[in-house]
């Protein structure tokens, strides 16, 4: 239980600073401190236990269905983890209120550094690879906004993608090398995937999933030739980097080589791949450090060479080489946090970073400078340092490695070369910046800082100081606790005393310790070579590829996306022919078997005239009017069909909505032109016949062999169970609508209600623009005979209504159509008398009637949450009416209203506005117009 | 009969693709309103071709005298929301004809 709180504390957190930065950034910083400091207490409570070899486990069930565990981990390595992460972290909240400038309250960047921190803890604490994955993806997420903090900077923002691009992409890689893993080992717990090393190297997938996995590792940990975003991430505020290029962001890469050593380790590929790439990267980085001139830049490019050190420990594969390692990444912590904080400090005190300009601060900051000079040592690996000691069992290890018993020399010497660059970067940086002669004045006068900002640093300090001294008595059980937990077994015999007699790794030692001085020296003569070759960075070939991609995307949706919605048009039909034709292409059209209907005269006649009128439309659709009379009559024939196919409750619908589409396009013609130009060319009317000719004869095909087969359908059971005791109703059609599928329904009306609203926005915009060449036909005089028989029809039509939403359960009809016939009665007012008598004598606008309709649906099916049943029962209520009589299903017949309702307030609304069209347009009046926001353009 | 259905089917669908084809709104939405008939008459095919047989519950009646009601239920909730797709169809048409000056689909007039 305390594990999970100790992970949800610094979650938590995150509201408390931008919560409190109002008191003030004392508050903010508290804010962020105090939770850390729980958890750090927290975690230190466990501490007994997990150092006498203790495995802590939490869990709780995540997605039983796919035996997924959200499990929670603390053994000895994740307990180091996340002291440091906790421990540096406290430091650096400390570091940063000092630091920062006075006039950032803090709010953010605390929430940002405490999400990073949970995340972090998350990647060391998890039990389950893949929320170890999740929180993996987190810390990159997080440590963009940490990097790009500084958000007005360009610079800062470029760095903050390149770090997301890069460890982004990794942890893409990551995610897919451990699924494999899972899947490989029979389980995503660590505690399985752990003890099944022999089924895990041995397996076929092994080495695909272990590039994967590796991928992840390097990305995260900037190791060669993913290193260069990590001298970018520089941009971000100082205490971000001491912080996540210490112990937390660029270790998750080291800590997943040591949390999965047990199981992937030990093997040839991994021992090339992992020692190979490590100690490349330590020696590479290394020299590119020396030649750095910004202290930030040469702190960023000796962490990738001590990260590469790391990486090739746990590369040799063998458990001395893998505690070694474990000892560096708790040394490397400490020193570079140090270093990077006291980077910051001289920034902060002179206004530059430039080793050039700096020089001779000894004077002026003599604490940072003893700070600084205990640090560097400690990174340069001096004895009596906790760094000698790690990097002495380095070089030693280098010795000792069975699979490079060809040119045993080869990592020694690279080793060797790496440690003497290290040393030499080391003295450049307390010499050159507080040694040799200024060569300028700094923009700042320099002096030491205040002791909130010098305290973290000494803490620091004096960790590399006691450890270098008396490493076993302090370091010792925390190591043994953690290097146990990577070794996965018995620890090997090691030593962590500092004299180990004369030894190969002593002169190797040396030799670097001498050549560092020599070469620092020589560094005018070195720095003249430099400068001669040519600049090829891995940020440039990043850069490159970028653009390529980018350009590539941008070429692509050019071609693609040329603004021409009939192009459009033609490429999504042709796919969907496309798509539509395969399965005949594979299987071939086979008719089906079962008897056919015979035929009739009556229907031949009219098949014919549904295929006149309908080619009638396509052939006349360039004069509108005679267009959509042609389409009425084709409405009208497909409702005569609906009756002959046995669906009277939709020729109803077809017959009402015939009636009110009819009547949309001739109001869409007051606007739009009534005759359209002739403009395709011939090519094109061919081209398009014949995809035409395609889609329709596909479509005419597949239910052709649908209705040659046998038929055999899921609504058996509606027709049992549509009459008493389940759905109460005789027309079965009626029953699906409001009671089966009520959902959907509930649905369907809630679209036709959103469609209705787009019309009224769209047009409220519209009526107030003027167009030349619309018909003013509000001046035409009402037909008389139409006034006078459409006022007492009103009232007929809407009985008429009204009966035929009433029997809707039983026979044909319901709320659909009963709306739809409400509406025509409704409009026909509109038509026959205008549009103003109308509107007067309506008393309640549509849209509230449409809006009331959906309510009223949702609410008579959420009744049913009142008796705890599902949504949508209908069968709740039942009541005695007088001379009515008893009506069992009252529910049903309140939804049925509520679809009524929402159709008639749907379709009203939508042909009530068109018709204002032409009524309400106000005369042209650009001052008027100009006052209008209009929404249409930016 | 089903013959007779299948062909119609195809008559209006490809009736409705040809005229979605063209360049003008107004047109393109006939041609959905083709369409809309085509696909519904689809639909309705697939509980194939049964007169006489409405899915309306009579007493004494077997199950294999009614036709199947899903299709039905399927098409009935089809046409009004292609109402309200088609009327959504012809205040976007209206609206971009004020906004762009023509009726072209591509909000200009092209070759």
């Amino acid at each position: 239980m305390s594990v999970l709180l100790i992970l949800m504390l610094p979650f938590v957190g995150i509201l408390l600073p931008p919560l409190l930065q109002r008191q003030g950034r004392l508050a903010a910083t508290l804010g962020a401190g105090i939770p850390t400091l729980l958890a750090f207490g927290l975690l230190m409570s466990l501490g007994p236990s997990v150092l006498a070899g203790e495995v802590l486990l939490a869990s709780r069930e995540w997605v039983p269905a796919m035996g997924l565990t959200a499990g929670l981990r603390v053994d000895g390595l994740g307990f180091l983890f996340a002291t440091m992460t906790l421990g540096i972290g406290l430091l650096v909240i400390t570091y940063a209120h000092f630091y920062m400038k006075k006039d950032d309250p803090l709010g953010r960047f605390y929430a940002y550094l405490l999400l990073f921190m949970g995340a972090m803890l998350g990647i060391v604490l998890s039990e389950n690879v893949l929320l170890m994955a999740l929180f993996w993806e987190i810390t990159s997420l997080s440590s963009f906004l940490l990097i790009g903090y500084s958000s007005h900077d360009s610079e800062a923002r470029r760095g903050a993608r390149m770090a997301l691009a890069i460890t982004g992409l990794g942890g893409f890689c990551l995610f897919a090398g451990l699924v494999v893993l899972g899947q490989i080992a029979g389980s995503y717990e660590l505690s399985v995937i752990l003890a099944s090393g022999d089924l895990i190297t041995s397996h076929d997938w092994y080495v695909p999933m272990l590039v994967l996995v590796l991928l992840g590792a390097f990305t995260k940990s900037a190791q060669f030739p993913f290193h260069f975003w990590l001298p970018n991430a520089m941009k971000a505020p100082t205490p971000v980097s001491a912080y996540l290029h210490s112990a937390t962001m660029v270790k998750a890469g080291v800590f997943l080589l040591a949390r999965l050593h047990p199981a992937l380790a030990g093997t040839s590929p991994w021992f090339f791949l992992v020692g190979g790439v490590g100690i490349a990267t330590m020696f590479f980085a290394a020299y590119v450090a020396f030649y750095r001139h910004d202290l930030k830049g040469l702190l960023a490019y000796s962490t990738i060479s001590h990260l590469g050190l790391i990486t090739a420990l746990f590369g040799f594969g063998t458990a001395g080489a893998a505690v070694v390692g474990v000892f560096h990444i708790m040394n490397h912590a400490a020193f570079k946090a140090s270093l990077f904080m006291t980077a910051g400090i001289i920034d902060h005190q002179t206004g530059t970073r430039d080793i050039r300009i700096l020089g001779g601060l000894r004077k002026a900051m003599p604490f940072t400078m003893v700070l600084a000079l205990l640090g560097s040592a400690a990174m340069a690996g001096i004895p009596l340092f906790n760094g000698f000691i790690s990097k002495e069992l380095f070089l030693k290890e280098t010795l000792d490695l069975p699979l490079m018993a060809g040119a045993p020399w080869v990592f020694p010497v690279v080793a060797t070369a790496g440690a003497l660059f290290s040393m030499a970067y080391s003295v450049r940086l307390v010499h050159g910046v507080f040694f040799k002669d200024p060569t300028e004045k700094t923009p700042k006068e320099a002096r030491d800082p205040s002791m909130g900002m010098l305290v973290p640093v000494g803490i620091l300090v004096a960790i590399c100081v006691i450890v270098g001294i008396a490493a076993e008595q302090t370091a010792g059980p925390l190591l043994a606790a953690a290097a146990g937990s990577t070794v996965g077994g018995e620890l090997p015999y090691y030593s962590l005393s500092l004299w180990h007699g004369f030894t190969l790794e002593l002169l190797m030692s040396a030799i670097a310790i001498g050549g560092g001085v020599v070469l620092y020296l020589q560094r005018a003569r070195l720095y003249e070579i430099a400068d001669r070759w040519p600049q090829l960075t891995g940020q440039m070939a990043f850069e490159k590829v970028q653009g390529l991609i980018l350009s590539f995307a941008e070429g692509l949706t050019a071609r693609l996306e040329n603004g021409s919605l009939q192009r459009y048009i033609v490429l999504l039909l042709g796919m969907a022919l496309v798509a539509g034709a395969l399965p005949f292409l594979e299987h071939g059209f086979v008719t089906g078997t079962a008897e056919l209907t015979p035929t009739n005269p009556v229907a031949i006649a009219v098949w014919a005239l549904l295929v006149v009128a309908t080619l009638a439309t396509v052939f006349t659709h360039r004069s509108r009017i005679t267009a959509i009379i042609c389409l009425s009559v084709v409405g009208l024939l497909i409702s005569i069909i609906f009756v002959y196919l046995s669906a009277p409750d939709l020729a109803l619908t077809q017959l009402s909505v015939e009636v009110v589409t009819i009547l949309l396009l001739l109001l869409a013609l007051f606007v739009l032109p009534k005759v359209a130009p002739p403009e395709s060319s011939t090519l094109r009317k061919i081209r398009d016949a014949t995809l035409a000719a395609i889609g329709g004869a596909g479509m005419g095909l597949i239910s052709w062999a649908v209705m040659t087969r046998p038929q055999d359908s899921i609504s058996d059971y509606y027709l049992e169970n549509a009459t008493y005791p389940v759905g109460g109703g005789t027309n079965v059609v009626n029953v699906i609508l409001v009671d089966f599928r009520g959902f959907d329904t509930l649905g369907e009306v809630a679209v036709l209600v959103l469609a209705a609203f787009g019309v009224y926005t769209m047009l409220r915009y519209a009526r107030h623009t003027h167009v030349e060449g619309v018909d003013d036909m509000a001046s035409d005089r009402y037909p008389v005979v139409l006034v006078s028989v459409s006022r007492p029809l009103l009232a007929l039509i809407l009985l008429m209504a009204l009966y035929i939403f009433l029997r809707g359960h039983y026979l044909p009809g319901g709320g659909f159509i009963g709306g739809l016939v409400a509406s025509v009665a409704l409009i026909l007012q509109y038509l026959a008398s205008g549009i103003d008598w109308a509107k007067e004598r309506m008393g309640v606008s549509f849209r509230y009637v449409a809006v009331a309709g959906v309510l009223l649906a949702t609410l008579s099916g959420g009744a049913a949450f009142l008796v705890e049943q599902p949504f949508l029962t209908m069968t709740l209520l039942g009541l005695k009416i007088p001379l009515v009589g008893e009506i069992d299903y009252v529910m049903t017949l309140l939804f049925d209203l509520g679809i009524f309702l929402a159709v008639v307030g749907g379709t009203m609304t939508i042909l009530s506005q068109l018709s204002h069209m032409q009524e309400d347009r106000e005369p042209f009046d650009e001052e008027a117009r100009a006052k209008e926001t209009d929404p249409w353009k930016p | 009969m089903e013959a007779l259905i299948a062909s119609a089917i195809a008559v209006l669908g490809g009736s409705g693709i040809y005229l979605v084809l063209r360049a003008r709104t107004f047109t393109v939405i006939l041609g959905l309103a083709l369409l809309a008939i085509a696909v519904n008459l689809f639909l309705l095919s697939m509980g194939r071709v049964a007169p006489g047989h409405a899915p309306v519950i009579e007493e004494g009646l077997e199950l294999g005298a009614y036709v199947d009601p899903l299709p039905q239920a399927v098409v009935l909730t089809a046409i009004v929301i292609g109402f309200a797709m088609m009327s959504f169809a012809v205040v976007l048409a209206i609206t971009a004809h004020f906004v762009t000056g023509t009726d072209h689909l591509d909000g200009e007039e092209t070759s």
